[in-house]
């Protein structure tokens, strides 16, 4: 008999890294030490660990690695068992779910804008990191990170040591106050985006924090930029991720199966329920 | 066509039962209509629809998915989903005949759900034409026909015989291993379907319009004034959600029973304030938003996705069961006259 799509298969957590005092990534490998799945940047894939729960979360690694990175929030009871965890431990994963950004197509060849508030940069790490690998793909990229300290910056190494060294791309780190050992800008991200004052060329993928999403958007179109130039990715309860258990819809959309990703002009004609 | 006196019906149900499971409508302790495990000796029950719909038998209330067992750090997966057996259901009316499309439409698609499609697979529906419509009942909205209803075989029933007609191969070979079934009755049958009709078109819903929210925008009745003074009595109990035929939400949780976790799924309701609850809050905070999202869904989302077809069949149970007496009809009659 077919395995239902519900049945997931065993995983291994092969690396545990703390990037902030409530931020740990997870590298999550099939048993056999093989990448569970192929992903799309922007999918997701719902974890579990039996007798706690399941719930979906973004795949934060670019499709171009051999792995799964997961960067996870301690927020619930879930994501609280999966920060107590050590290596070496098995988990369930199913996968991958949702549509996924447009990499190949809509983003090719453009200006790519990425502007994201603490924990959602994780959605938006995948497609970075693939628009890294395939650089020439890609136009000019800017990369708009804001948290509220500098602590909680996820994956601070890696942008400081890698991103920002590149060519082409353009990082602009903020924090919400200010901090002794903080050089660079302060202040929240909406207003950043502003002063920063972007060519509206641009594409721009954003994820965050709701009350962040909603100014920066309106800083956006301030700016010029028109709202089906501006893709976000959404997160909505969800049980199954294949579009059956009835929960994660906005309007007549499941944001497990028609999204997590959407341009502002396809949310502008469904109901404000998320 | 083929005929048989009722005095034969429990030869007949005995024949189904020979080589399956069969289920038929007997009255329970309470006194009500449930489907029910037939045995030699049951009587067919005389009231009008089932309390709880033919859903049950495909999609049920709880079911176990799969088994985990956890030593140290691995995990290993225990496929051990129970086999299911053949089985056949007498006594489906036209309304839960019409909800297997509907929910065909969600488990059936891409990715199937194997746990109902084992059940659609297993199972063979026997349909009953209404003989009594009730007062509640509505189908005829949807454009269901009572007397014609549809299901692998179907029954009519009329004071001295039960007919019999088989739909597909299913029942096609179902109606091959019942010899003592007869032929003839269209006769009957087509005065049986008549007395119906004259039945149906005089019921208090008859002539019941939901057409009308094809025409109008998704936005336009999401924005309606009206879900304010609809839902407010709503008690968000969820029994109309557990009684409807096409309802199909399901939570999955986990049970630990102490040597393995069994993973199952029960039905869930959008009536409940935890359906969308996440750690970081809801985003259906108060009744109103809940309550507007099961009509929306059967009235205006499910016919979007699904070639206008509506998520509601008018078996007329959530109208006897909801303890505040909202329903349906009064919010689609009360959007009808919003909308002039």
């Amino acid at each position: 008999m077919r395995p239902d799509p519900l049945i997931p298969m065993v995983g291994v957590v092969t690396m545990i890294r703390t990037d902030t005092p409530d931020v740990k990534t997870f590298r999550v490998t099939g048993v056999d030490g093989k990448k569970p799945f192929l992903h799309i940047p922007g999918q997701c894939a719902m974890l579990s660990v039996p007798g706690v729960g399941e719930a979906l979360f973004s795949i934060t690694s670019s499709p171009t690695e051999d792995y799964l990175d997961f960067s996870i929030k301690k927020c619930g009871c879930v994501t609280s068992w999966l920060h107590a965890m050590e290596v070496g431990q098995q988990i369930t994963i199913r996968g991958p779910y949702g549509n996924g950004f447009p990499v190949d197509t809509d983003f090719a060849g453009k200006d790519l804008l990425f502007i994201a508030g603490g924990i959602g940069l994780a959605p938006l790490h995948s497609v970075i990191d693939y628009c890294r690998h395939y650089r020439d793909r890609y136009g000019k990229i800017d990369i708009v990170y804001g948290s509220r300290s500098m602590a909680d910056l996820v994956d601070f190494p890696e942008i400081t040591g890698e991103w920002c060294k590149e060519d082409g791309i353009n990082v602009h780190l903020t924090i919400d106050n200010p901090e002794d050992a903080w050089k660079g800008h302060v202040g929240f991200v909406p207003n950043y985006v502003k002063e920063l004052g972007f060519d509206t060329g641009k594409t721009v993928v954003m994820c965050g924090p709701p009350i962040m999403i909603k100014f920066t958007l309106a800083g956006l179109q301030e700016l010029g930029f028109r709202r089906e130039q501006v893709y976000t990715t959404m997160e909505l309860r969800m049980k199954c991720a294949l579009g059956k258990c009835g929960r994660c819809n906005i309007g007549d959309k499941y944001v497990c199966k028609d999204g997590p990703v959407f341009r502002f002009d396809q949310l502008d004609e469904l109901p404000d329920e998320y | 066509m083929k005929k048989l006196p009722l005095s034969a019906l429990n030869t007949l149900f005995a024949a189904i039962a020979g080589d399956r499971m069969l289920y038929i409508p007997a009255d329970d302790a309470a006194g009500q209509g449930a489907f029910t495990l037939w045995k030699e000796g049951m009587t067919l029950s005389k009231k009008g629809n089932t309390n709880r719909s033919a859903k049950d038998l495909f999609f049920p209330q709880v079911e176990n998915l799969v088994s985990f067992r956890t030593e140290g750090k691995t995990i290993s997966i225990q496929e051990n989903r129970e086999e299911v057996a053949p089985f056949a259901v007498f006594g489906v009316r036209a309304c839960d005949c019409r909800s297997f499309d509907i929910l065909d439409r969600v488990f059936l698609s891409d990715p199937v759900d194997t746990f109902y499609q084992n059940r659609r697979n297993m199972g063979t529906v026997i349909s009953l034409a209404c003989s009594r419509p009730e007062e509640t009942c509505f189908c005829t909205a949807f454009g269901i026909d009572a007397t014609d209803p549809a299901g692998d075989v179907t029954c009519w029933m009329d004071a001295e015989n039960l007919y019999w007609r088989a739909n597909t191969e299913k029942g096609q070979a179902l109606t091959a291993q019942l010899p003592m079934l007869e032929e003839g009755g269209e006769e009957e049958v087509s005065a049986h379907q008549e007395k119906t009709r004259s039945i149906l078109s005089r019921l208090p819903l008859a002539g019941l319009d939901f057409g009308f929210l094809h025409d109008q925008e998704l936005m336009e009745v999401f924005n309606s004034p009206l879900w304010d003074s609809l839902s407010e009595s709503c008690l968000g109990c969820g029994t109309c959600t557990f009684v409807c035929p096409t309802c199909q939400c399901y939570d999955v949780e986990d049970y630990d029973n102490g040597r393995e976790v069994r993973r199952f799924r029960c039905w869930d309701s959008c009536m409940y304030s935890d359906f969308t609850m996440m750690a970081h809050g809801t985003n259906r905070p108060t009744q109103k938003e809940r309550f507007r999202q099961r009509f929306m869904h059967k009235l205006v989302y499910f016919p979007r996705n699904n070639d206008c077809l509506f998520g509601c069949v008018g078996c007329g149970r959530c109208l006897q069961k909801c303890p505040i007496h909202m329903n349906i009809v009064k919010v689609a009659k009360a959007l009808k006259e919003g909308a002039k």
